[in-house]
């Protein structure tokens, strides 16, 4: 071991408090990266893996009824691979338990073999057997959410006839991996099930032998997609066919790609914030370090060492540094990610949900903690070395300072000499100010990115559930019904105010622009329903014309005056020509409003109502639950609560825990940078102010000299923080797909005053560490030595 | 006369300007001198007269601003840093006065950091045991005394038998009786192991022991006198 090696590990040791909060800083900047970056990677891949190996089809159609002969025509428009033509019917299941009748999609598989498209994959048990017409494969949420395993039978009421139905199987597909309609804010495991029966059971059951009424395709690499869509749609137009959906825009994918994009932000992004913010407060923090040992560096030179082998050393002294913060936050982010994909594992349906580091994310949070500690280091060597060996190991001449504003105008005197060096040592070194303001503003600014997810979660609660949807329940019809059948409801016990919509699913098209929406129906000053803008204003829906999304009027290119076509998906399938009498900037999906008479007259029809909003007396909810399951009218019954409370349980809860993992990286960073800014402002100013203590200054004020400082670092530091996480979330929003979400930027107070107290906290825990450390301080020895 | 010895540096014409803010600052003014082989050299001077700049420029530590430098046969005033670097370690020994030792390493360990990189040095221990300190090889500066840790910065100096000995202010933080002792050190060292040495002082009792004194005086040297004899450093008082 060389002499330089062992002041290597001496002076490790001296440092341990730095060099462990310095290492710290790294190790959170890579476990967060780690940990987001890998659950992420993780889902992505296990979700590709499983599309792939069962075989997700590419475009979805639902139609009416067609003759099986007309899979050939379908197989023959260029671009198509495979057609897999199947029944889909959905049937109601009376659980006796539940208060509401849940739905299940019934979906056939093949009498021999696999499904040729959408692959089942067996959890449990085996599927169907020939020549047993009860038989059927549930889907995992709906067996898991009920306590179901195979062997058990559930009630079905299958084209109005009831029936037991076996379930031999427990399984998976890749196109129900989230359940439910887009209605359903959040699918509901309990309410909705996929069961796959054999088709020579299904088909006869629904009148479909020899038809089908779903088609699944699979595209040749390279397909022209819109032009397959096209013919596609050309071909199922007589058969009722109700356009073709493709792969991205299929319920189940598109929760799913909604969930993954929403992760993506909190699990690839902010974690390179985190991990860019931290590479930088460790270079400027080590660069500091080493600045402290200016002379040792130009003895080091004067003994005849090189400039390389100089900074060797000190790259050796970053590199140890590093590597402890790399090992600590490699393990720690892969134990963090294995747990945060488990909770995942239970929310994602897949097959597998395999949680592996990949090579690439440690090597390159890994990678840029080693550049920024060495650039740092070398940057401070070159520094020194780059003065001659003789000047550098004279103690740096008497600082220049210059009298302030204050001195010039004689006010010096209001704050006396503590306040006065304070101010000037800042005016003498600008720079390192604001480095060290800049280091503790991006340490506030990413608490406040790392509460972003959950505030965010908070505020689209608020706005969809509290602000737009003013009602408690909402009820579904399976058909429209005559209008009145509102006040009906609002007689039951228990309902204090009711309110009839009419929602038309609809493709929106101006010219060869074109979107799916529904419109939704209600009345021009409607109590239970708000149109809110982004800024949370709301807007009156005028008595005629069509009021959508801002966004979707930009994607159609209309604006208001122009007129849009309307192909009613529903019924008779009109096309109608509807004015645009009103945009609104909202925050989420692309809508359409109209008046519900307008929407009637229009559409030729007397007036009818599709779902009604109750607002209930909170204590009468349950009976009144019991009540709607009774009425064969209603296929849905949803509660706002109970949506709320799935929500905050699922999206919410992982959300929650990522919060907490970054809000703790982000502290922890915090605290390093905050607490090594004082040690180092206290090791060069040590004997300023051990100088101060022997011409009799008090301890409490020649710490004042030196937490003022900090004081005003933190002064500046703080409010800035505040703003950069602010400017950081909205970045953040700016990466949603817009189609979607459009929230305005939202930052709870209660993360700017986390983030505001966390760097307080740190603040004070430093000062008292550091003025005990200048307590201890012999003064004799501080004033002879010159390092 | 030890001054008939060949010169193993000699310095000519040498200039230094300083800029420190808007003043421009001459520490030394066409200057000449030479340190001969074996010689004990004294450099005189008030503090601000350019002694130290003139040592640190013969040492490889600084560069002058014109004028040349020779050590033995090889012209060092346009070296880059690394031949300056090589020189440093092959061939100059430092005493600085405020010894800049590395507070992290012991006495045994700051003169093994030039044993580490010397071509034929001497034992850390027998160098520490050349300035009298056999027996605190062990200890940390901080455990030194100011006197001590000048004589293991002389034993750092010397144990790379370096062919000049340069010494700036090597008393100067030191009261009497220490610095004597610092001084019968760096004597022994220049009769027994042959060193050039140059030492800086402003002392003037201190030129008795020297070959040759050379003063200076506002960046010029005022006089270069040889000694008719030298004083033992016990004979010396201030």
């Amino acid at each position: 071991m060389t002499p330089l090696h062992t002041k290597l590990l001496r002076d490790l040791n001296s440092l341990k408090g730095q060099v462990l909060t310095i290492a710290l800083v790294v190790a959170c900047g890579i476990a967060s990266y780690v940990t987001m970056r890998s659950t992420w990677s993780s889902l992505y891949e296990s979700k590709d893996t499983y599309f792939e190996r069962y075989r997700f089809a590419d475009l979805f159609v639902s139609l009416k009824r067609a003759p099986e002969s007309l899979v050939p025509s379908m197989e023959s428009i260029p671009g198509v691979s495979r057609v897999y033509s199947r029944v889909v019917k959905v049937a109601t299941v009376p659980l006796p338990e539940l208060t509401e009748v849940a739905r299940a999609y019934l979906v056939s598989i093949p009498n021999d073999g696999e499904p040729a498209l959408n692959g089942l994959y067996l959890r449990s048990g085996r599927m169907p057997r020939r020549g047993t017409d009860t038989e059927a494969v549930v889907v995992e949420s709906f067996a898991n959410a009920h306590g179901l395993v195979a062997g058990d039978s559930i009630p079905v009421v299958m084209n109005g006839k009831k029936r037991d139905i076996r379930l031999v199987g427990v399984g998976l597909s890749p196109e129900y991996v989230f359940l439910g309609g887009m209605g359903d804010f959040v699918p509901d495991d309990k309410q909705i099930a996929a069961l796959w029966m054999r088709r020579d059971v299904l088909a006869p059951a629904f009148d479909m032998d020899g038809a089908f009424n779903d088609v699944a395709l699979a595209l040749q690499p390279g397909a022209d997609v819109k032009a397959v869509m096209r013919q596609l749609d050309l071909v199922l137009e007589p058969y009722g066919g109700l356009g073709t959906i493709p792969r991205d825009k299929q319920i189940s994918n598109f929760l799913l790609d909604g969930e993954l994009s929403q992760l993506e932000q909190m699990a690839t992004v902010v974690p390179i914030i985190f991990l860019a913010v931290a590479a930088f407060l460790l270079n400027v923090v080590l660069s500091r370090l080493i600045l402290l040992q200016r002379q040792q560096i130009a003895a080091l030179k004067a003994l005849g060492y090189t400039t390389g082998q100089v900074t060797t050393h000190y790259l050796q002294l970053a590199f140890v540094i590093v590597l402890l913060g790399s090992l600590m936050g490699l393990a720690f982010g892969a134990w963090m990610g294995g747990g945060l994909t488990a909770i995942y594992a239970d929310y994602f349906r897949f097959p597998t949900l395999v949680f592996r580091v990949s090579a690439r994310v440690a090597i390159v949070g890994v990678g840029v903690s080693i550049l920024a500690a060495g650039a740092g280091a070398i940057a401070s060597v070159m520094q020194v070395t780059s003065l001659s060996p003789a000047e550098a190991m004279r103690p740096a001449a008497p600082a220049r300072y210059k009298r302030g504003l204050l001195d010039r105008l004689g006010l010096s005197w209001l704050f006396g000499v503590s306040a006065m060096m304070v101010m000037r040592e800042m005016r003498r070194r600008p720079i390192r100010l604001a480095l060290s303001s800049v280091g503790i503003a991006a340490a506030v600014g990413i608490m406040v990115v790392g509460r972003f997810g959950t505030d965010s979660m908070t505020n689209l609660i608020d706005v969809i559930f509290h602000k737009e949807q003013r009602g408690d329940v909402t009820v579904a019809f399976l058909q429209p019904q005559a209008i009145g059948v509102e006040h009906e409801l609002e007689l039951l016990p228990g309902v204090l105010d009711a309110e009839g919509l009419r929602a038309v699913p609809v493709r929106l098209r101006s010219g060869p622009r074109w979107r799916e929406s529904a419109i939704s129906g209600m009345p021009t000053r409607a109590r239970l329903r708000g149109l809110i803008d982004r800024n949370g204003v709301e807007a009156t829906l005028p008595a005629k014309g069509l009021v959508m999304s801002a966004k979707l009027a930009e994607i159609l290119a209309v604006k208001v005056g122009d007129v849009v076509e309307a192909e009613v998906r529903e019924g008779k399938r009109p096309v109608l020509l509807l004015p645009v009498a009103a945009l609104i900037d909202d925050s989420f999906g692309l809508q359409a409003y109209m008046n519900i008479d307008d929407l009637h007259r229009r559409l030729h029809q007397e007036l009818s109502i599709s779902l009604v909003q109750l607002k209930v007396d909170p204590t009468q909810l349950d009976s009144l639950r019991r009540r709607l399951k009774r009425m064969p009218a209603i296929a849905q019954v949803t509660v706002k609560t109970v949506v709320v409370q799935r929500f905050k349980s699922q999206s919410a809860e992982t959300m929650q825990v990522m919060t907490l993992l970054l809000s703790f990286f982000g502290a922890v960073i915090a605290i390093g940078v905050v607490y090594n800014n004082a040690r180092v402002a206290l090791s060069m100013r040590a004997r300023d102010l051990a100088s101060l203590r022997v011409l009799g200054f008090s301890q409490r004020e020649v710490s004042g000299i030196l937490l003022g400082e900090l004081a005003i670092q933190m002064v500046i530091g703080i409010p800035l923080g505040l703003l950069l996480g602010t400017y950081w979330c909205q970045a953040l929003m700016n990466i949603n797909d817009p189609e979607t979400y459009r929230f305005a930027l939202y930052v709870s107070s209660e993360s700017y005053a986390f983030a505001t107290l966390v760097a307080l906290g740190a603040a004070v825990v430093s000062a008292l560490l550091v003025r005990r450390k200048l307590s201890r301080q012999d003064l004799i020895e501080v004033l002879k030595t010159r390092e | 006369m030890v001054s008939s010895k060949p010169p193993v540096l000699s310095a000519a014409s040498l200039t230094k300007t300083y800029q420190m803010g808007d003043v421009e600052v001459r520490a030394l003014q066409d200057v000449d001198a030479k340190l001969c082989e074996g010689e004990f050299l004294v450099l005189l001077g008030a503090s601000g007269s350019g002694k130290s700049t003139l040592l640190n420029i013969l040492g490889g530590l600084d560069t002058a601003t014109s004028g040349q430098v020779h050590f033995r046969d090889t012209d060092l005033s346009y070296a880059s840093d690394y031949e300056l670097t090589q020189y440093r370690r092959k061939h100059v020994g430092f005493v600085f006065q405020f010894y800049n030792l590395i507070p992290s390493l012991t006495a045994r360990e700051n003169v093994a950091l030039v044993t580490e990189i010397a071509d034929d040095p001497l034992d850390p221990a027998e160098a520490l045991d050349l300035v009298g300190l056999g027996k605190r090889v062990d200890h940390f500066p901080a455990q030194l005394s100011g006197g001590e840790q000048q004589r293991v910065a002389i034993a750092r100096a010397v144990a790379k038998r370096p062919s000049i000995l340069l010494c700036d202010e090597p008393t100067g933080a030191l009261d009497f009786q220490t610095g004597l002792i610092v001084l019968q050190v760096i004597e022994r060292i220049n009769r027994e192991l042959g060193a050039a040495t140059a030492v800086i002082t402003h002392n003037a009792p201190i030129a008795a022991m020297a070959d040759r004194v050379i003063t200076l005086a506002d960046g010029r040297v005022t006089s270069d006198v040889v000694n008719a004899s030298r004083k033992a450093p016990e004979e010396l008082s201030w």
